[in-house]
């Protein structure tokens, strides 16, 4: 399984990618996998302020249905629409084209906290 | 966890395991919405050894299943099968199953992996009929063979004339080389196919000879993750969901496996149930705006109110939609009714349909 060691990890499988104040989030090789085909992303949280461990959206794949988790707190600014019609994307390129939300940061400080690609691999055993 | 005579195959092909009904079954190999395409457009191979399998011996044996079964198996001829269900006492269903004859004294009922033990002993206690019932379930081994290329796949395997086998029939014969296979004109994908009984010493060599009789039609492994979007889009139900000890046949829409020519366990409630006519029913339906129904999910009526509940829904691999089973009060069950299903505590809009979902 691949996690980019560029990235910081969950223990719920999300990803973050900071770029200057704003990151792009989205869920992991492993979620992914572990989901299934997935076919809908219900993101109902854009222009919202939302903290740190706090649901932003659903992930829907044939089986189940998975609650999205923010790594860091911030405001979401944008959904990425292309996983509106296709949603696979997150399958196949998780954390490229299956990005999920862009947020603004409230505290960037937060995202020194969260796992390395080597202590996520480790908690869920690649 | 109990293991089926293929377990390790599956986890060597790389499945996906989990735990259901006590066994460790393959959920799904290389995905549901692919799998899922095989069995509708060629051919693919379910373990389905979890379904129990109960041998009734003696004269007694149709005396027995008429009392304790609703659908009317005197109707039933050596070779033919049919889809049934035990009433329980109290207007719901114990469980739904299968009823193979074999002869005229000899039939074999087909249940649930996860009610074995209760149909076991539901049967049991109305057994004054002096019928000899064994449980077979842990010798015998199933795998279903479903779709539309089933018969070509499988015919190089035994010299019964597959395609000409009508839908819910079956014949016992060799089968890969093998004696006594019973090869069943049965499934639960509505794609066509084959279920195929043998004793567990087997599995391994029937196993590799359907994969190798079925490689030129792209025969693949299928997981329990395809079985129920395959049923689902059917509008078959899965006992535990759609039916279980609370759902009267009449509500689920097993009017049709329900027959008032006989005397069967609470016939009588039943019949009367059917002359009042029912307060709920099970319904299909799709969603309209977006949303994935789920077990459970509130339905409602444009207000808001609660007018029943989701037993079962997916996205239709096939149609590209979501759909989901429920029970409705009897006011919103007819076709193109608009309901709305509590998702996230938001409506959303969806309306009734016609069974099947996927026409083929």
């Amino acid at each position: 399984m691949n996690f980019p060691s560029e990235l910081k990890y969950t223990s719920d499988h999300e990803w973050i990618r900071v770029e200057g104040n704003q990151a792009y989030v989205g869920i992991t090789d492993f979620a992914q996998r572990e989901l299934g085909d997935i076919v809908y992303i219900d993101i109902n949280s854009v222009g919202k302020s939302v903290t740190k461990e706090e649901v932003f959206g659903t992930v829907e794949a044939v089986k189940t249905v998975s609650d999205l988790f923010m790594p860091v707190s911030g405001t979401v600014v944008e959904f990425n629409k292309k996983l509106d019609t296709n949603p696979e994307l997150v399958n196949q390129d998780p954390y490229g084209d299956g990005w999920m939300v862009k947020i603004e940061l409230a505290d960037a400080a937060q995202v020194a906290q969260l796992m390395s690609a080597d202590e996520y691999a480790s908690q869920v055993g690649a | 966890m109990k293991n089926t005579a293929l377990t390790q195959t599956h986890i060597a092909l790389g499945a996906k395991m989990v735990p259901f009904a006590g066994y460790n079954m393959p959920v799904q190999y290389a995905g549901i919405n692919v799998e899922h395409e095989t069995v509708r457009k060629s051919v693919g191979v379910f373990d389905v050894s979890h379904m129990g399998e109960f041998i009734l011996k003696g004269e007694g044996a149709l005396g027995l299943i008429q009392k304790v079964t609703s659908n009317d198996a005197s109707k039933l001829y050596d070779g033919k099968v049919q889809y049934s269900c035990l009433p329980n006492e109290q207007g719901g269903i114990v469980d739904d199953l299968l009823v193979y004859r074999i002869d005229e004294k000899t039939y074999m009922l087909v249940v649930n992996a996860s009610n074995i033990q209760k149909d076991w002993d539901w049967i049991s206690k109305y057994n004054t009929y002096g019928v000899d019932m064994k449980d077979i379930s842990d010798r015998t081994s199933l795998l279903a063979v479903q779709g539309p290329k089933a018969a070509q796949a499988l015919q190089s395997l035994t010299e019964v004339d597959l395609s000409a086998m009508e839908y819910y029939t079956f014949v016992k014969g060799k089968f890969a080389g093998i004696d006594n296979v019973l090869i069943s004109a049965t499934g639960y994908t509505g794609a066509g196919g084959f279920e195929i009984y043998f004793d567990n010493e087997h599995a391994d060599a029937i196993w590799k000879a359907i994969f190798e009789a079925g490689a030129p039609f792209g025969i693949q492994p299928i997981g329990l993750g395809a079985r129920d979007t395959l049923r689902l889009e059917m509008g078959f139900c899965l006992y535990g969901n759609d039916i279980d000890d609370t759902t009267s046949p009449l509500e689920a829409g097993l009017g049709w496996i329900t027959k008032f020519t006989k005397d069967f366990v609470n016939s009588a409630n039943l019949a009367a149930q059917k002359q009042e006519g029912v307060k709920r029913k099970l319904v299909g339906f799709e969603m309209i705006d977006r949303g994935i129904p789920r077990h459970d999910y509130e339905i409602c009526d444009a207000v808001g109110n609660t007018i029943g509940k989701v037993t079962s829904g997916t996205q239709s691999p096939s149609l590209q939609k979501a759909i989901g089973l429920g029970y409705v009060h009897t006011d919103f069950a007819k076709e193109t009714t608009e309901i709305f299903i509590k998702i996230r505590e938001q409506l959303v809009k969806a309306q009734i349909v016609k069974f099947p979902f996927y026409k083929g």
